[in-house]
């Protein structure tokens, strides 16, 4: 009982992760619906398999993959996001009316020339595609 | 193979359906970078789903590789979206 409860529920919200995956606008809110649904869906389902046979290698190898897959959506998820933010792969929805890192990219962004060599492995080149304002960025941080 | 498990992979088949739409369609790489996270996701629905029903544990192993190398590639075609814009990149 409790087992089948689980993989229905693992399973919609797989297929929910799905649904937002096709029908969101943009990027961003595609991984927002990807990210934490589908994790959770498959958190779920090997759940259900730790339910099903309570002995100690599976519930072990359960929990180890559900542990990787909570340790390992946020960064994948936050190291896409910020790759594509940065060169400009995710272009937001049109009516998209906050982008609090614009604005902090602007204001971090000094007025005239940035100390190059100074600054990391990798200093940004001009003709950065956009997002606007964010082509002269210094710092990686 | 009683109902539900049967109907879970039912579930999961659609999700696969929809998210390989995604994955052919996406307008950009990063969005496909993302179909195919999640379709590793699903794939490790559908192995749990599997032995759940038919108690051969094993595959559990191929999960957690799964999900190992779904991240590994995941990283790497993160760096490759960063990378790929700038023509004179040389590290």
């Amino acid at each position: 009982m409790i087992v089948n409860t689980l993989l229905l529920v693992g399973a919609l919200f797989v297929l929910v992760a799905a649904l937002g995956l096709v029908r969101l606008p943009d990027l961003l809110m595609r991984m927002h619906a990807a990210t934490k649904a589908g994790t959770l869906g498959a958190g779920l389902l090997l759940i259900a398999i730790a339910v099903s046979s309570p002995e100690t290698s599976v519930v072990a190898r359960a929990a180890a993959t559900i542990v990787f897959l909570l340790l390992t959506a946020p960064i994948a998820a936050h190291l896409i996001a910020r790759a594509a933010y940065h060169t400009g792969e995710a272009a937001l929805w049109e009516h998209t009316c906050v982008d609090e890192l614009a604005a902090s990219i602007e204001e971090q962004a000094p007025p005239a020339e940035t100390p190059d060599g100074a600054d990391g492995p990798r200093p940004r080149p001009e003709g950065f595609p956009p997002p606007a304002a964010a082509a002269d960025r210094p710092t990686d941080a | 193979m009683s109902f539900v498990p049967i109907f879970t992979l039912t579930v999961l088949t659609v999700a696969m359906v929809l998210v390989f739409a995604r994955l052919v369609r996406g307008p950009s790489l990063a969005d496909r970078v993302v179909a195919l996270d999640v379709l590793t996701a699903v794939a490790i629905g559908f192995i749990a789903t599997y032995v759940v029903a038919t108690g051969a544990t094993a595959l559990l192993d191929a999960a957690l590789v799964l999900a190992l190398v779904a991240f590994m590639a995941t990283v790497a075609f993160a760096r490759f979206v960063e990378h790929q814009s700038p023509p004179e990149e040389t590290t």
